[in-house]
């Protein structure tokens, strides 16, 4: 499993300690790993038509809109921050791509055709700057993240109200439609950008120097602060960065459910939140990664996908879901805590 | 903002003088003798929970000095024997004994990464897994957590501040322990007004309510000091109380463990001023590399001793007291650095003007709370006055961030460790965050981090010299140093030092004031500012005394002692 680890594995085999503290230290990362092998073992037993090759395709796809968004988001908790805004953000760029698009006459919209390219460049640019003034509020006012994007949550939501007053489009530019639901030798487009997505942004928090300052201040702000680093514009590209990913995540997901409308992503906060905090990044912030993200992934996909396969109360689902996102939240946080002990 | 805990009080008298010799004598050196007799031991019990009537205005006991007396013939309240500790394959501690006994105050010195917090964590439950015999009035225990050993009357004052800074200074005494009415809610008024009595007993003038992390980092240290004081607790650990505070504060609180002593409390007392432990202890034992290498009643060593069995050479070198007339040079610096004019901040400074040449070290004296930090983090850009001008090398600045400050080429490294470092990163990592951009534009370069942090590690002599380390798991002191580690390798133009040797040993010391002398050869501007005169007296050249934040005095060229400094503060 790939996490922020993975750089420094040189430094591991030098530390002088015993299985026990190391298994302790890193009880993050396995976790949410073996979390992940139990519910797919469970799931294997109990229904035959989970642990299938087309199976598996079903839940990559369905992972890939929320595995999109949540590359985002795992900087934004990295640095101990949060943004709530990223399901609204994406719902108002799939709502603008679509604005710019020519959709049929019988679609009732006052929009505003562009040629494919441009109508994308003005989506990914609104989502852009919807980030820049999450940027702003957290760091030259000083907004808590918590309350900014809470905010920016409501405003995207208004925004996405007034661009299709009810109605429902269906054209995206071409590029989009093939992106968000066509596949090339049988491997569905959207899993692929999701992977890229999720490559590249373990790339850049692992292999560069501005990862590595997302790192130290999510792990002691203050202390980034005194080392010279400039916070604020690290904490304002993260809020950025998370939009932008939100807002691509938003196009290719309008393309893959085939309309654009008011409150379809709505689902998506909760889930990609909880894919980030699932796999085990740290909701303190400094501790976790991509990897992370992508297991607490899996771990989501299987669980819903998984609860399809058996015969369960649709009712009774809901209930189950939570219970596990408690359980995970429970030993982020306890993992969080033997760290400090083992640190101590 | 700081100015909210304002010190007040002077000195009071130190209650040890002539009192020596009624302390109990021990074996010189070479290990303790065991007083195993086979008696239950008397011991005093204390009330475990904070009393209501308030301690220490009781009654002077004169059965005080009868218990230092006895205590010779008495079993000891805290007996370890062969304590092994290690961490990982880091033998921390090997076969240690330990006896503390009622109404003793037992002072424990040792070079960094000795042992000593180790030992005392062990004794309050923090590290649970040990090998060896723990036995509390003469029954063998053992802790689970710090909870187990809080309940048995221990408590202890962490090396590394253990506050809450986001509660008030009122919920910080009475942490976990907050007064309640009937139906369990906290009575608010109440609580105020007790922790305000205590700290003002302590000598502490400041509102109950102000949120902690807003005070001073010496005033923080002091009120998580008072609150272990006054917990009632029989058994204190005191790990490095001294290091963030002013003499007047160290006198107070010397006075009260004196009197807490009198009273039949045990105090464990860490510290690396030799001169301190010899001053407020009965007993001192040393260690050198997770062994305990000699225990001695501290009327019969002196501080050349003591620190030659810490290190293990000659310590002569290393016993500088500055109780006798320095001579600071003539001035022989370059041009001015830094140009600070008439800069002020709302009730932490006025009107400071000074200057910093090149190849010379400037200090800055003066207690707590005089306004040194709220100047340091000015001269970072970490706070902006509200007035005043400052000028580097000739061009004048305002910093809006400290990366602004950092790119004019300055450079600072602030008082607290937790503040400036990241406890979960290795060691490499906190020394390379400063210099990744001058060696990596996007990627990074990890093998030259490492060289990089290698080499300083190796200079600084930081133990154990592993780069890969978490940097939680160095000691106190070594922590400092990699503190200091990050600005060395590409030197700022302007170095700004709070506190830099705060928690090293001896050794170290000595080790800090060589690299700060090369680092003014090599033209730096160097700022130390302090509240230990023994700090700003071996290392500056000019010496500037902050009182109330302002400049009230300024040695150059003349004859300077820890007295005058005193005097003029
Ligand atoms: N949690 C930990 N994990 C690993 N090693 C540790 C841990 N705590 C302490 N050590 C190691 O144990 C040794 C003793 O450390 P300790 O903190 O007891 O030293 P100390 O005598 O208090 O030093 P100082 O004067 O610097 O505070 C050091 O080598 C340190 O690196
Ligand atoms: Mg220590």
């Amino acid at each position: 499993m790939a996490s922020s680890d993975s750089a420094t594995a040189p430094a591991d085999h030098k530390r002088p300690r015993g299985l026990a503290p190391f298994l302790r230290s890193q009880m993050r990362n396995i976790a949410p790993f073996l979390t992940l092998i139990f519910l797919s073992a469970f799931f294997a037993i109990a229904s035959p038509s989970f642990a299938t090759i087309d199976n598996v395709g079903n839940i990559l796809t369905q992972v890939s809109v929320t595995g999109i968004i949540a590359v985002g988001l795992t900087f934004v908790i990295l640095c101990a921050e949060i943004d709530l805004s990223i399901a609204s953000i994406a719902n108002v760029t799939g709502i603008a791509v679509a604005y710019f698009t020519l959709q049929e006459s019988y679609v009732n919209i006052a929009n505003v055709p562009m040629p494919g390219i441009v109508a994308i460049l003005l989506a990914l640019a609104l989502c852009a700057l919807l980030g820049l003034v999450n940027a702003l509020g957290l760091t030259m006012i000083g907004i808590p993240s918590f309350i900014m994007t809470l905010a920016m949550m409501q405003i995207a939501a208004g925004v996405s109200a007034l661009l299709v007053r009810g109605q429902i489009a269906y054209k995206v530019p071409d590029l989009i439609t093939t992106l968000g639901s066509g596949s090339i030798g049988g491997i569905p487009w959207i899993v692929i950008v999701a992977a890229v997505m999720l490559l590249g942004g373990h790339l850049v928090l692992t292999y560069t120097r501005f990862g590595r300052y997302v790192y130290m201040v999510g792990g002691n702000r203050e202390a980034a602060e005194f080392a010279g680093l400039n916070v604020k514009l690290i904490l304002g590209s993260v809020m950025v960065i998370s939009a932008v990913c939100s807002g691509i995540g938003g196009m290719l997901g309008v393309a893959h459910f085939g309309s654009a409308q008011q409150n379809e992503f709505d689902t998506y906060l909760l889930d990609s939140i909880a894919a980030v905090v699932v796999g085990g990044t740290s909701l303190f912030g400094g501790r976790g990664g991509i990897g992370n993200t992508i297991v607490g992934l899996f771990v989501l996909g299987v669980l819903n996908n998984g609860l399809d396969h058996v015969n369960i109360d649709s009712f009774l689902k809901i209930l189950i879901r939570g219970l596990i996102l408690l359980a995970a939240l429970i030993i982020n946080v306890y993992a969080q805590r033997l760290r400090e002990q083992a640190a101590d | 903002m700081a100015s909210a805990g304002v010190v007040r009080g002077l000195p009071s008298p130190l209650p040890l003088a002539g009192d020596a010799d009624a302390r109990p004598a021990r074996g010189g050196w070479g290990l303790s003798p065991r007083y195993n007799s086979r008696r239950e031991p008397p011991t005093p019990t204390l009330p475990r929970k904070r009393e209501r009537e308030p301690t220490a205005d009781a009654v002077a006991t004169p059965i005080s000095y009868a218990i230092a007396l006895m205590s010779q013939g008495r079993s000891p309240i805290l007996e370890l024997n062969q304590i092994t500790k290690a961490f990982g394959g880091v033998e921390a501690l090997r076969g240690v004994d330990f006896a503390l006994h009622a109404g003793e105050i037992h002072g424990l010195v040792g070079e960094n990464g000795a042992g000593k917090s180790t030992l005392m964590k062990i004794i309050a439950g923090v590290h649970p897994e040990f090998s060896g015999r723990f036995m509390l009035d003469g029954k063998e225990t053992r802790f689970r957590s710090t909870r187990d050993a809080h309940a048995a009357g221990i408590g202890m004052v962490h090396q590394e501040l253990s506050v809450a800074p986001d509660l008030t200074v009122a919920e910080n005494v009475f942490l976990g322990n907050q007064p309640t009415n009937r139906l369990g809610f906290v009575q608010w008024r109440r609580m105020a007004r007790e922790a305000g009595e205590q700290l003002s007993r302590f000598g502490i003038d400041v509102d109950p309510m102000t949120r902690l992390g807003d005070l001073p980092i010496g005033l923080q240290q002091l009120i998580e000091i008072a609150r272990v004081l006054f917990s009632g607790a029989r058994i204190i650990i005191l790990d490095e109380p001294t290091s963030a505070l002013s003499p007047p504060e160290v006198e107070r609180l010397f006075a009260t463990l004196h009197k807490l002593r009198n009273e039949g409390t045990s105090i464990v007392f860490i510290s690396h001023f030799i001169e301190d432990i010899l001053r407020v202890s009965d007993v001192v034992t040393v260690f050198r590399n997770g062994r305990k290498i000699a225990e001695t009643a501290s009327a019969d060593t002196t501080k050349g001793a003591l620190i030659e069995a810490m290190i293990g050479r000659g310590g002569e070198a290393l016993e500088h007291s500055y109780t006798d007339d320095l001579m600071l040079p003539q001035s022989g610096a370059g041009a001015a650095v830094l140009k600070v004019d008439r800069l002020s901040l709302r009730r932490s400074l006025q009107d400071v003007s000074f200057e910093a040449r090149a190849g010379e070290v400037l200090g800055i004296y003066g207690f707590m709370g005089c306004g040194q930090l709220e100047l340091s983090r000015i001269l970072f850009g970490k706070q902006r006055p509200d007035g005043g001008t400052l000028a580097v090398d000739g061009t004048a600045r305002t910093f809006r961030s400290t990366a602004a400050a950092r790119r004019a080429g300055v450079a600072l490294v602030p008082e607290s460790r937790r503040a400036m470092l990241f406890h979960q990163e290795p060691v490499y990592k906190n020394i390379s965050i400063s210099v990744l951009d001058r060696i990596s534009a996007l990627l990074l370069k990890p093998v030259r981090e490492r060289a990089i942090a290698q080499r300083q590690v190796e200079q600084l002599q930081i133990r154990p010299p592993v780069v890969g380390l978490d940097l939680g798991m160095l000691s106190g002191g070594n922590q400092q140093k990699v503190a200091l580690a990050k600005w060395l390798t590409y030197p700022p133009r302007l170095l700004v030092l709070c506190e830099p040797t705060r928690g090293m040993d001896v050794g170290a010391k000595n080790d800090v004031i060589n690299i700060v002398r090369d680092l003014r050869a090599k033209g730096l501007a160097i700022i130390v500012l302090s509240t230990e005169p023994e700090t700003v007296l071996s290392l500056a050249d000019r010496i500037l005394v902050l009182k109330r934040g302002a400049v009230v005095r300024e040695f150059a060229g003349e004859a300077v002692s820890k007295d005058r400094l005193l005097e003029a503060a």
